[in-house]
């Protein structure tokens, strides 16, 4: 059985895994783009003080990314400018008068000047963020630029108003469905728990942005050029706000991950031990559908899991807490959804931990027998009760021969203590990984 | 405003009834354009103050009232802008008494009518913009919001000086928010020009989109504010977990903390910084979970080996809190808390100043601490006694400047004596023979062979 997965997880080769939807959003983007700046080149550039003035934002926002929780990168201010170059009318009386293919060259341009600081303080350039931004930006344009000097929009305030806010809402949104197709390629998770996260991430910026976009290509027809510099201002800062806040989820994190250590340091569990169960219940996590709030929870929760043991007299030998007694397995949950709960400000982390140790099926005297079934502990509990089984087995050893033996041992103890559910999804994704490490 | 004195009635309902003669001037001059305008930045009025965020001392509120009425100031007039300050009366925000109601709704009005003719008079141009107007309006609107702000302040510096004449200390709290509430207020005063510049081309949508991105602001800094909370309890909370091994040094990282505080703070230090020698206290003593329990314990003169564990102990805490970002000084001063002025210290031997300063600031808060606290050897030594030890070492051990300013903070903010731990029953915890911090004390190290 265990070759028969392994088989049908080999038929995704490395390369195949990762990257391939990267590389396939970045070369419609390429090709798009190729099209267009050959369309602009042969008619040429028109209205080129607005063309510049919007380039100019567009690098700059490119220059100001922000990176949001959760590993995303964003440009508020850069694709504010590019859809608001796309919606934009008039400026002041003149009406702007170009092609959605200018559009398209002119924010590609803009972004590839705003990438280029990154790149030279050695950041990665992030080129399909930005193929995204493009593409998004491009399906704006090119719906309407053809309209933008019809009269009726021209007349009817109203009319062009509900046009480009739904235009600015679209845009986001397939912006959110493309970086959720990336992160369902890159990191396996299901598309629909993906595109959640991704609105319940995006949705207050991406409000923001759809705003500021608005404003700029409105008050163009009031204040000129002008307006590109004052209707920005509010846009920086709400950037500035959020960098603030997602400097200190990062740092939060860290610091969960650094203090985690301090078991190891004492001796009290493998060098690694915290860090790499962690990880694997993540991985588990995302492959069970779980949301991004709640796989923060499991990830704190997977870290602290074994802190309980720091008010230990002295260390279990080798740390590895599946070789002793249940009672004292419980005890170390205890104290350390204990200390946990101190913080108070992570309950439920604190009842993950708690709970850590549960079997998943439990005949719970309090409970009749053939009645209702006893409340089983959280599923995230029963992922880190895997994990830690796996890795107190395994350790950091890379032997694919003893990661399969383990998850087979695991496997055997499904009916009672170890949820099935989260020991196939480790199965996954141990499989996956010794295919990548081949 | 619960129970108000006879003079505090007197001044609301002045400010209430200057406020009603002024609004009832206006309503039948309004054309229906003025009476939708109206509408719709009243409505925006009351959503922002509904929506206000709570300042932290007292019951003054942050909202972007003024944004309303400034806008209404500039596209309908002072009179406009008066009724549009009127609407406070229908705000929804909870906990407001009768009489606050009626005094915010008559301050609000009152401040809108002053502001709508500081800009009359200073030839502001009242009505829908164009783009001609816009280099010019900017003058007269920047002092109308000025004027808005500063009216405002001073209605309601009045109200509080009567409400709270006897209490003091509350006086003192209004006067230290009060720089700040100028600023964002001005800063919220100028999306009113933007609105009305918006106004002639999108016009009610116009404060809907202005503020959008303000009001994500505001979230996004309330986000901040709730994980920084979130981040300092874990920190402490986790920092705590590893004292419970020790009982008698419970509480010990968070004193050293506030010692190090009390010390950067002496010696002005930039805020950023003070914030990173919070931590720094705070985790300072981490890496001690590396040394093995018997060799706390130990009563007797220590081996080379087990000194050498002690020794190493700041190098351990350094490996544990690399990872954390932020903290570039604070590392510094975590792996050479226990280096010496003179250049015995460990684990570098650094001397004077080649020990950052992080580290010699510590030092002294940490010794300090380990003296007015009980340990297993002997009871908790007076502040005075401590202060003795720390002139004795200061120059040798400890950086006098550091050491005086330590002391001119404790004479004036006193310093909390630590309660004696208590053991529980059933409590495990290790009792330490020696403290490594003690500089009255020194770890005995048996001579080498």
């Amino acid at each position: 059985m265990v070759t028969t997965e392994r088989r049908h997880e080999l038929r995704r080769y490395p390369w195949q895994v990762r990257d391939s939807g990267q590389l396939l959003l970045v070369v419609a983007a390429g090709v798009w783009l190729v099209a267009a700046v050959a369309q602009t080149a042969a008619t040429g550039l028109h209205d080129v003080r607005t063309a510049v003035a919007f380039g100019a934002l567009i690098a700059f926002g490119e220059v100001l990314r922000l990176n949001l929780p959760g590993d995303r990168e964003s440009a508020p201010i850069g694709f504010a400018g590019a859809l608001a170059y796309a919606l934009l009318i008039r400026v002041g009386t003149h009406a702007g008068q170009y092609s959605a293919q200018q559009v398209v060259t002119v924010t590609a341009i803009g972004m590839i000047i705003g990438a280029l600081p990154h790149l030279a303080v050695g950041r990665p350039a992030r080129v399909s963020g930005m193929a995204a931004r493009l593409l998004c930006v491009a399906c704006v344009a090119y719906i309407f630029r053809p309209l933008a000097g019809d009269a009726a929009i021209v007349k009817h305030v109203g009319l062009a108003f509900s046009l480009m806010t739904s235009l600015a809402i679209v845009a986001l949104l397939l912006e959110a469905v493309l970086t959720a197709l990336l992160r369902v390629d890159e990191q396996r998770a299901r598309f629909r728990v993906a595109l959640v996260d991704e609105l319940h991430v995006q949705l207050p910026l991406g409000a923001a942005v759809g705003a500021s976009a608005l404003l700029i290509a409105f008050a163009a027809e009031v204040m000129g050029l002008a307006a590109l510099a004052v209707f920005t201002a509010p846009l920086l800062v709400t950037q500035v706000a959020f960098r603030r806040y997602a400097g200190i989820r990062a740092t939060y994190l860290q610091t969960v991950r650094a203090l985690a250590r301090v078991t190891e340091i004492g001796g009290y569990v493998e060098p690694g031990h915290s860090e790499r169960v962690s990880r694997l219940a993540v991985a588990i996590g995302r492959e069970l559908g779980i949301h991004e709030p709640q796989l923060l929870e499991l990830e704190y929760a997977a870290l602290m899991h074994d802190i309980g043991q720091l008010s230990l007299h002295d260390p279990i030998s080798g740390g590895a807490t599946i070789f002793v007694s249940r009672q004292d397995q419980q005890r170390i949950a205890e104290l350390g959804a204990e200390v946990i709960q101190q913080a108070q400000v992570l309950g439920s982390v604190a009842e993950i931990v708690r709970r850590q140790n549960d079997p998943h099926r439990d005949v719970d005297p309090a409970y009749p027998a053939d009645g209702e079934q006893s409340p089983g502990p959280p599923l995230s509990s029963r992922i880190i009760k895997a994990a830690n089984a796996f890795d107190d087995l395994v350790g950091s050893s890379l032997d694919p021969g003893r990661a399969v033996a383990a998850v087979h041992q695991l496997r055997l103890d499904t009916a009672k203590e170890y949820d099935p559910n989260a020991v196939e999804a480790l199965s996954r994704v141990v499989n996956r990984r010794s295919v990548i490490q081949m | 405003l619960g129970r108000l004195s006879w003079a505090a009635r007197l001044y609301v309902a002045s400010v209430v009834a200057v406020a009603a003669v002024l609004i009832a001037r206006g309503p039948l001059t309004f054309s229906l354009n003025s009476w939708r305008d109206i509408a719709v930045l009243g409505l925006l009025l009351v959503i922002s103050d509904s929506t206000a965020t709570r300042l932290s001392s007292g019951n003054l509120s942050w909202s972007a009232n003024l944004t309303a009425t400034l806008a209404a100031a500039v596209l309908v007039g002072p009179v406009g802008a008066a009724v549009v300050g009127a609407c406070t009366a229908f705000s929804l925000r909870r906990g407001q008494s009768p009489a606050q109601r009626a005094f915010n709704t008559g301050m609000m009005a009152l401040t809108a009518y002053l502001a709508g003719r500081v800009f009359i008079e200073l030839h502001g141009h009242v009505g829908t913009l164009t783009a001609s107007s816009f280099p010019m309006i900017i003058g007269p609107f920047a002092v109308a919001a000025l004027a808005h702000v500063l009216v405002n302040h001073v209605l309601l510096g009045g109200v509080l000086w009567f409400v709270r004449n006897a209490e003091g200390a509350a006086r003192r709290s209004y006067a230290g928010v009060n720089a700040r509430l100028l600023l964002s207020d001005l800063g919220y005063g100028a999306f009113g020009l933007l609105i009305a510049a918006l106004w002639s081309v999108v016009g009610p949508f116009a404060p809907l989109l202005v503020l959008i991105p303000l009001f994500v602001a505001r979230w996004a800094v309330a986000q901040f504010a709730e994980q920084q909370r979130a981040y300092e309890a874990t920190v402490g909370a986790l920092c705590q977990a590893v004292e419970t091994k020790d009982f008698y040094t419970r509480g010990h990282s968070d004193r050293v903390s506030r010692g190090s505080v009390m010390i950067a703070r002496e010696i002005g230090m930039r805020a950023d910084r003070v914030e990173a020698i919070r931590y720094a206290g705070m985790l300072h003593d981490v890496g001690k979970l590396g040394v093995p329990t018997k060799v706390l314990q130990k009563t007797g003169k220590l081996t080379e080996e087990e000194y050498a564990a002690i020794q190493l102990h700041p190098m351990r805490g350094l490996d544990i809190v690399r990872e954390i970002g932020f903290l570039d000084e604070a590392l510094a001063g975590i792996m050479h808390h226990h280096e010496r002025i003179d250049g015995r210290g460990y684990p570098m031997g650094l001397a004077g100043d080649e020990i950052p300063e992080f580290a010699r600031v510590l030092a002294v808060a940490d010794a300090f601490d380990s003296m007015t606290s009980t340990r297993s050897y002997r009871g908790a030594r007076p502040s005075d006694e401590a202060i003795a030890e720390l002139r004795k070492w200061s120059g040798t051990q400890f950086d006098p400047a550091f050491v005086d300013a330590f002391v001119a903070a404790i004479k004036r903010e006193g310093w909390p004596r630590p309660e004696p731990p208590v053991l529980a029953d059933d409590e495990l915890a290790t009792i330490a023979a020696q403290d490594h911090d003690d500089p009255s004390a020194p770890l005995r190290v048996s001579d080498s062979l």
